[in-house]
């Protein structure tokens, strides 16, 4: 065998031997795990992945005593956890008050946090009807929407929040 | 010591003895030392009795149970709250595991890795569920960089400056190498839409943490961390499984990942809308700021330390880092920012990581004001306190980063100080 043959054949043998792929695909098809309720948990803007069910503020007012006002104060102004309600347009000021109804761009960010963080000690423990009812409430103390307002899953998306407009998007020009 | 342990160490110690490996030290001259007799008296206890145990795990020194992480929650919601890395008690660029610091929303799961399963999904080809196992099987690298919550050293907004020791107010920020899979090759089996220009991120935390990133970082840098300095992640830095995001702001490093979803858009959760945005004077929010600005911060001398001689000459020894690159430059400034002095950048520099700075200085009892000043490869220059509330308001609350300034008095006192 001359040299080059040898050498040709070695080539050839690391090739075989060791060019193999980085790695194996080891991902399991999920379109079922995908489509269940679990892995469905964060709404959108434009209401998508809002539950049926449905709720006022009335009904809000109630369980937001019995759940929340320990932590968020009476009438939701605000106590060891922030503030939710008043302050609208006091972000300009001297004295900003971030609260929901003053500095939350969506309404459907409400139902969406409340319901995979709140209450803190018993995270996904509401129905979706006191959820509604709950983001009823909170949005009427000032005056967002009215009292007797029923929200669901069409009417939740289409509430046009204060600061709807006050973000303004570093990205990608951050520079 | 179990009785394996011990007869292995037994067995050990006699094959060591016969194979020769104490022969030096037995052949050693014994020196006719006048004061041999009393030599034992001079020698501490801990050369003349045999140590303590082997240890499983081995812990810090008894003489340094003061160096810990300060933890500050909600006392109604004790799982919701910080805790600081006390960077004025640690030297280098790694931090310690146990000494990272912590952001939690409502507590650290104890998350059973067979329980666990990652869920790509969305606007992809084919949705894709991993489990662990399987994904220790992938290729991994390992990257050191820093992590730094967006309201690190937001006490920096307040009119008074706070007086806590340099961690204590700044060590919302750690830095760890960390090895898991770049998030382009789990990407890239699930297939990406053309139209995918964001994704959800979602933690298996008890507030489910859910946050939208631009796709093309986790293309580019981002991976699922698995191993923190070498060893499975902590807890409470994302077991089993976190994605790194070198450079970005801590929140968008999910710890204890479940999902990434595909979107054509961002989801405007909590976390990126009410929290983690920059108010502006104008009542105007900044909102998607990710970058980790240029920043450093002398760790010694600082506030909790005292210069003891005068004259003496001091170390000033600090930390450095940007999230957009290298820092190329550290300078220092002893009274109050009228003139600087090139810090020493003690290597390697790492991109996106730690970098310590040192530089030798000596006192002679004056009134001082201790600065320091980063520049990063970008050419971006660490601002000032006035700098930064000129362009950003008072209310900005995250992304401090402007200089920090230590006053000494002329009693070798130190204090934090707004700078001039």
């Amino acid at each position: 065998m001359s040299m080059v043959f040898r050498f040709s054949l070695l080539l050839l043998f690391s090739k075989t031997c060791f060019a193999v792929d980085s790695h194996q695909l080891l991902g399991k098809a999920a379109n079922h795990l995908s489509q269940q309720s679990q892995f469905n948990l964060t709404i959108t803007p434009d209401g998508k992945g809002l539950p049926p069910g449905k709720g006022s503020a009335a009904q809000g007012a109630k369980l937001f005593y019995q759940k929340c006002s320990a932590c968020h104060g009476p009438g939701a102004i605000g106590a060891s956890a922030e503030p939710l309600v008043g302050e609208v347009g006091s972000l300009n000021s001297n004295y900003p008050e971030k609260t929901v109804n003053s500095y939350w761009p969506y309404a459907t960010t409400l139902f969406d946090y409340i319901r995979r963080a709140m209450p803190i000690n018993a995270p996904f423990s509401l129905t979706p009807d006191q959820i509604y009812s709950l983001s009823a409430y909170i949005l009427s103390q000032d005056g967002i929407i009215s009292h007797d307002v029923e929200l669901n899953q069409e009417s939740l998306p289409k509430i046009i929040m204060p600061n709807r407009d006050g973000f303004i998007s570093f990205y990608p020009d951050q520079n | 010591m179990t009785e394996d342990s011990t007869q292995s160490r037994r067995q050990f110690l006699q094959k060591a003895a016969l194979g020769g490996a104490f022969a030096g030290s037995v052949s050693l001259p014994i020196l006719a030392n006048p004061d041999k007799l009393e030599l034992p008296d001079n020698l501490p206890d801990w050369m003349r009795v045999p140590g303590a145990d082997f240890s499983n795990y081995g812990q810090p020194s008894s003489y340094e149970q003061q160096i810990i992480r300060w933890i500050s929650t909600n006392p109604d919601a004790p799982g919701n709250g910080v805790s600081w890395t006390p960077l004025h008690d640690l030297q280098g660029t790694i931090t310690p595991n146990g000494l990272h610091f912590e952001r939690h929303h409502n507590g650290v799961p104890q998350i059973d890795p067979t329980q666990h399963t990652l869920l790509i999904d969305g606007l992809v080809d084919r949705a894709l569920s991993f489990d662990v196992k399987s994904l220790m099987r992938y290729p991994m690298l390992s990257r050191t960089c820093f992590i730094e919550c967006g309201g690190n050293s937001n006490s920096g907004w307040r009119s008074n400056p706070i007086q806590s020791q340099a961690g204590y107010a700044h060590g919302l920020v750690s830095n760890a190498e960390w090895t898991g899979i770049p998030l382009k090759l789990l990407l890239e089996e699930a297939g990406i839409k053309s139209s995918a220009k964001w994704v959800i991120a979602e933690g298996a935390d008890a507030a489910a943490l859910n946050i939208s990133i631009p796709i093309e970082k986790l293309l580019d840098d981002a991976l699922l961390a698995m191993y923190q300095n070498g060893e499975p992640l902590r807890p409470e830095n994302g077991y089993p499984m976190r994605l790194v995001l070198p450079g970005w702001e801590g929140v968008l490093n999910v710890k204890w990942l479940r999902q990434l979803r595909l979107s054509d858009q961002p989801a405007m959760t909590r976390d990126e809308t009410s929290q983690y945005t920059d108010l502006l004077a104008d009542g105007k929010a900044r909102q998607f700021s990710f970058i980790n600005e240029a920043k450093s911060l002398i760790t010694s001398p600082s506030l909790g330390m005292m210069l003891p001689d005068n004259p003496g000459i001091y170390q000033i020894s600090g930390l450095a880092w940007s999230g957009r690159g290298t820092i190329t430059r550290v300078e220092i400034s002893t009274d109050g920012g009228d003139s600087w002095m090139d810090a020493e950048l003690q290597g390697p520099i790492l991109d996106k990581a730690f970098t310590r700075f040192n530089l030798a200085w000596k006192w002679q009892g004056e009134y001082a004001i201790l600065q320091s000043r980063a520049t990063d490869d970008s050419g971006y220059v660490q601002p000032t306190r006035k700098a930064l509330l000129a362009s950003r308001g008072k209310h900005g609350f995250f992304h401090y980063n402007a200089i920090i300034s230590w006053e000494i008095t002329e009693e070798g006192d130190i204090n934090h100080v707004y700078g001039f």
